[in-house]
């Protein structure tokens, strides 16, 4: 193949014919609270790891559920497990398990 | 000397002050342009949030005239004057009725949705409109594609002639928001295979039991809510549709296929009402709507005495803020009517 | 999908379009990318339509590319264009055509802000009086060279020596339409048919006999966007562009791609030749890439122009397979000779994209 010099850059869409939805069922189906999250972001304001680093824990899940894991995979250690989120959450999100099931499904799918 | 109002527009709004009218004892004339009374809500299936029957408040409502009201259906009032204080409302057949206070009831129109040319409404076979889809319901048409296949992913789209300076419309319809997740749900129960998605800007719930419904749809149902305008809608060979939406709370441009797509029109100014209410020069907002003349201690009022506006003649409203409406221009009727004129 | 839903939008963007005295401006760039079609305008309306269209050697560049480009101010490009339409009035003439459709673009943003903003005209004049003593009036008409053939497709396919028909199956031929994003984004209002169903290409398929090709990304920018192909580091946005629509448009399986901008017919033809080589993929039947045309290369062959007279031999994908499906008496042999009679040498066949069509 000739280099020119340039590549045709990614495409940056969220285009659900071909994105990956494994861990999202995976993860709806074993917290199906994630589902009520009405995007408010309390969670990622009160995120003690999400002050000081990329993590931003509504992102990482809304993606998920868009089929994206690649911010999931690289962040999602990161989290400290304070257990903040989930108190303040208004929809009642258990975010503890729901951060819990995607190190779990990242181990395994 | 009689105590006589005339009526115009047999919807909610109309039934209801009419009917609270002739339980006043005011001798009331109805007028309907359709051959059917109950406007916009005689199509519907089930209403918001509650799901009961529209059929269930359109015989309250028809109890409440039927036989108490001189009705006129089926043909449209053509003009309105007014003189000498009394009102003259001329119907299409030429028939020409008087009163002496005439409350406007006339509703709205549906948006057009044909106007959001990126949409492809009237183009793409598989883009429908909100009422299309409580047609189906009503008449229990199954939810299809136009080809008759059971459709594995339906969008709806807010906001479809609303909130958008593009179609002259900056104001919100209100009801769409509701009404989308009231047919998310209908569409989950009647095909729980199917992938429902809500595409909206935002999702104002701002009525009894509306946030709660919100709430069910997410629980209970697993309705997707996107938070992204439809930017655009185009068509694959199948006839499936490509929808291109920004998934906002990402921050990526998102794109999916998808067998149906509802759009949620919203409440545009009735057209016919220009020609009807020339003489009488009323005021109109920015958005079209008839203006009150105060609209908080009057707004049922206009700039001519004995001629009240009531419903969704003067913007967006749900069946129960009509019915509200209704009630209290009937009381205005009522004292305008007792009054020392 | 329902036509008639197209049509009644259609209806309400109708746009006047002068039907004679043209006064006609050429492109900065179309006549080193595509050098036939703008000679092939001029003949048909000349010798097929006996229209009057006049050129004024002092004509220049409208700066549209270097105003697109955020080199040339607005200000710069307004006192430009007023000396362009200075030309026309000093020539008799009242109904611009422009060539390019960056410049229409910019002939209706300019005219659109005069409009609104006399003052700015009145300022613009002065610039222009003091710069070159001349004066002008705004044109009567102004309309894209692509306009014009619109307007006169159907005289066009009365004297048409080829239907957009496959002379092998009897088919009509299948049409990818692509309108450059200046022709009515700016102004949807300034373009037959409006932004989102533009009408003006659809229109002369319709009328010569091919069918137009409905696919998904049939709105997306071509790629060519000024900046993104001037810059280096930035033409693999460019090419992604492309890509985006030719992976969208392949399953249709296209017969030929129909153009009206300087850049789109360059970079859909060019990208197809980049993307064979870097990575190996080809849009057409065979191995053949989607042959890209502009309105004025289909209007010649239509009325049976030599293809080799209308610089077809120029384009990347080679638009031999096309002519063979329209019946096209040709001459292979003369594909790479000069008007001299002097040969040109072929050139050397690209690594995946298949351009010779015996071999």
């Amino acid at each position: 193949m000739k280099d020119f010099g340039y590549q045709a850059h990614r495409d940056n869409t969220i285009d659900f014919e071909k994105n990956d939805f494994r861990i999202a069922r995976f993860l709806l189906e074993r917290e199906p609270s994630l589902n009520l999250c009405i995007g408010c972001g309390s969670c990622t304001g009160t995120c003690s790891t999400g002050h000081f680093t990329e993590f931003n824990i509504r992102k990482i899940h809304t993606l998920i559920k868009r089929g994206d894991t690649e911010m999931a995979r690289k962040q999602i250690r990161q989290c400290m497990f304070c257990g903040k989120c989930q108190l303040i959450c208004p929809r009642g999100i258990n975010l503890r398990n729901v951060i819990l099931g995607i190190n779990r499904a990242l181990e395994k799918i | 000397m009689n105590k006589s109002t005339i009526v115009v527009g047999g919807g909610i709004a109309g039934m209801t002050a009419a009917g609270e009218l002739s339980r006043l004892g005011v001798e009331v004339t109805l007028v309907e342009q359709e051959q059917i009374s109950g406007g916009h809500a005689a199509c519907w299936d089930r209403l918001f949030p509650t799901r009961r029957p529209a059929e269930e408040v359109i015989s309250f409502l028809r109890e409440q005239t039927d036989s108490k009201v001189n009705t006129f259906s089926g043909r449209p009032v053509t003009e309105i004057l007014h003189h000498e204080s009394m009102f003259t409302a001329t119907l299409s057949d030429g028939t020409i009725l008087r009163g002496e206070s005439l409350v406007l009831a006339t509703g709205y129109d549906l948006f057009d949705a044909s106007r959001k040319e990126e949409y492809g409404y009237g183009i793409y076979d598989n883009v429908i409109t909100s009422a299309e889809l409580e047609g189906w319901f009503k008449n229990h048409q199954p939810v299809r594609t136009k080809n008759g296949r059971i459709p594995s992913r339906v969008a709806f789209i807010h906001c479809v002639g609303s909130r958008d300076e593009k179609v002259g419309n900056l104001y919100c319809s209100k009801v769409c928001c509701i009404t989308g997740v009231k047919q998310a749900i209908e569409v989950k129960e009647a095909l729980p295979a199917c992938d429902v998605y809500s595409f909206y800007m935002d999702l104002r719930m701002f009525d009894r039991n509306f946030e709660e419904l919100y709430f069910e749809a997410q629980k209970n149902y697993g309705i997707n809510f996107i938070r992204g305008r439809l930017s655009e809608c185009s068509e694959n060979e199948d006839h499936t549709l490509v929808v291109k939406t920004e998934d906002t709370l990402t921050g990526k441009p998102m794109k999916m296929i998808v067998d149906l797509v509802v759009l949620l029109v919203g409440f545009v100014p009735r057209s016919q009402n220009t020609q009807m209410l020339l003489k009488l020069k009323l005021i109109t907002g920015n958005d079209g709507f008839l203006q009150p003349e105060d609209e908080h201690n009057g707004d049922n009022l206009t700039r001519i005495p004995g001629l009240f506006i009531t419903g969704a003649v003067k913007g967006p409203v749900t069946i129960a803020n009509a019915v509200a409406d209704a009630r209290a221009t009937a009381l205005q009727v009522y004292s305008f009517l007792h009054s020392n004129r | 999908m329902n036509i008639q839903g197209k049509r009644n939008i259609w209806k309400d963007y109708q746009k006047e379009i002068a039907t004679d005295r043209y006064f006609y401006v050429r492109s900065c760039v179309r006549q080193n990318f595509f050098p036939g079609s703008e000679k092939a305008f001029l003949r048909i309306l000349k010798e097929e339509l006996s229209r009057d269209v006049y050129e004024n050697a002092s004509h220049t560049t409208c700066s549209g590319i270097g105003y697109h480009s955020d080199v040339v101010p607005f200000e710069t490009a307004m006192t430009m264009v007023a000396r362009q339409f200075a030309l026309m009035t000093e020539s008799g003439y009242e109904n611009f055509t422009t060539s390019c459709i960056t410049s229409f673009g910019l002939y209706s943003e300019i005219l659109e802000t005069w409009h609104h903003f006399p003052e700015v005209e009145e300022r613009i004049r002065e610039h222009l009086l003091r710069a070159t003593g001349r004066t002008f009036k705004k044109p009567a008409n102004l309309s894209h060279a692509s306009d014009v053939i619109f307007k006169f497709r159907k005289e066009i396919a009365e004297k048409a020596k080829h239907r957009l028909i496959n002379r092998k199956t009897g088919n009509p031929l299948k049409v990818v339409e692509h309108i450059g994003c200046h022709y009515s984004k700016m102004f949807p209002s300034k373009g037959v048919g409006g932004a989102e169903y533009p009408y003006v290409l659809v229109g002369m398929i319709e009328e010569w006999g091919g069918e137009v090709i409905d696919y998904p990304e049939r709105r997306h920018c071509c790629g060519f966007g000024f900046r993104q192909y001037l810059v280096k580091a930035n033409r693999g946005y460019s090419l992604a562009c492309s890509k985006k629509k030719f992976e969208s448009m392949a399953p249709y399986k296209p017969d030929f791609i129909l153009t009206n901008c300087p850049g789109c017919p360059m970079f859909l033809d060019r990208w197809q030749y980049a993307l064979s080589e870097m990575e190996g993929i080809t849009y057409g039947e065979n191995g053949f890439g989607i042959p890209v045309l502009t309105y004025e290369e289909l209007a010649g062959l239509v009325l049976g122009y030599d293809p080799w007279d209308l610089g077809l031999q120029v384009h990347q994908v080679t638009v031999d397979p096309l002519l063979d499906k329209l019946g096209v008496d040709y001459d292979p042999s003369a594909k790479f000779t000069g008007k001299n009679g002097i040969d040109l040498g072929k050139p050397e066949p690209p690594t995946f994209l298949k351009f010779y069509q015996n071999e």
